[in-house]
């Protein structure tokens, strides 16, 4: 074992795992002996800037952040699916293509409406 | 341990501490104070956080929003009786270890405006107060020496045993009772156990 390519890969994990779970296992020793949980209704309440908070936080939103949605799709999600297809774009085959297209001929679709809908330019 | 005997040892190069000290060391340099400005003390607690009077280089680096993460409540300012029920509200959604440090007149006793109808006459009348500091506004340099007098009591504060403070008693009270408006006055006027009013000798 002592042999192995990973032998020392598999140490370093294992003193990189207790690094970070070493200071969490003491701190939940220290809170055991020393901090007594103390909660109660009142500290527990909602935080709402020192006012009773009311009602349930599933509110509806305003539809217009449907266009933030889009142009993140765009140019995150997108960007993130055209890289692999970029690096192995001379190994694939037709059907590859066209399907890439179809997805990036979507997108565009999004851009379109994105670019008419004057978002893309400072006001 | 004998301070002389301390001193011995480090000039040769060894550190005797325990771990209280240690545990208050780490807990007095790191105070972060909460976003809680009320009137003109604000402005002064403002002008400690900025460049010349810096009070990041004590400890309180960031002030943070929220009271979940904060240590310290730097009351700064007149607390009117509409106010009042926040200010316990919050103070009571502040985890456990917390200060409070009533800045300026108005904090400790309801200040200049002390005959006004709505001035709640001291904000130790519902939570435990750590410090006062008197002025009107205190200077900054006061707020950075109450800071350091807050310091020194982090300091003093006992691990374990009788002396030891609210956060790591589980008995200890926790929970201050919010007042409510009432038709004059807050219901109720004060806190007894955190403010045992003097007797009136008639």
């Amino acid at each position: 074992m002592t042999s192995s390519v990973y032998f020392s890969l598999a140490v370093l994990f294992v003193v990189a795992l207790c690094f970070g779970l070493t200071p969490l296992a003491l701190a939940w020793l220290w809170a055991k002996v020393f901090a007594p949980p103390k909660p109660n209704a009142l500290k527990n309440a909602t935080y709402e800037c020192g006012l009773v908070s009311k009602g349930d936080a599933w509110i509806r939103f305003h539809p217009a952040y449907y266009l933030y949605a889009i142009i993140f799709l765009i140019f995150d999600v997108e960007a993130v699916f055209l890289l692999p297809f970029a690096v192995s774009f001379t190994g694939l085959g037709v059907a590859a293509c066209i399907a890439m297209l179809v997805f990036v001929l979507l997108l565009i679709e999004g851009l379109a409406w994105a670019w008419a809908k004057g978002v893309l330019t400072w006001a | 341990m004998d301070q002389n005997l301390k001193i011995e040892l480090g000039k040769q190069g060894v550190f005797i501490t325990t771990i209280q000290e240690l545990y208050n060391w780490g807990r007095r340099s790191s105070v972060w104070p909460m976003n809680f400005g009320l009137a003109c003390c604000a402005i002064e607690m403002i002008a400690t956080t900025m460049a010349r009077y810096d009070i990041a280089r004590f400890g309180a680096e960031v002030f943070r929003a929220s009271p979940r993460q904060a240590d310290l409540m730097i009351i700064s300012g007149t607390v009117t009786k509409k106010m009042a029920p926040q200010v316990v509200r919050l103070y009571n959604q502040m985890g456990e270890p917390r200060y409070a440090i009533a800045m300026g007149a108005c904090a400790i006793s309801g200040g200049p405006f002390k005959q006004g109808y709505n001035v709640l006459k001291g904000i130790d009348r519902y939570i435990p107060i750590d410090v006062h500091i008197p002025g009107c506004p205190p200077r900054p340099e006061a707020l950075l020496q109450a800071f350091m007098t807050l310091q020194k009591k982090i300091d003093g504060q006992r691990l374990t045993g009788e002396g030891r403070p609210s956060f790591l008693d589980a008995g200890a009270q926790g929970e201050f009772p919010i007042p409510e408006f009432g038709e004059h006055d807050l219901e109720p006027p004060c806190n007894r156990l955190v403010w045992p009013a003097p007797a009136v000798i008639r």
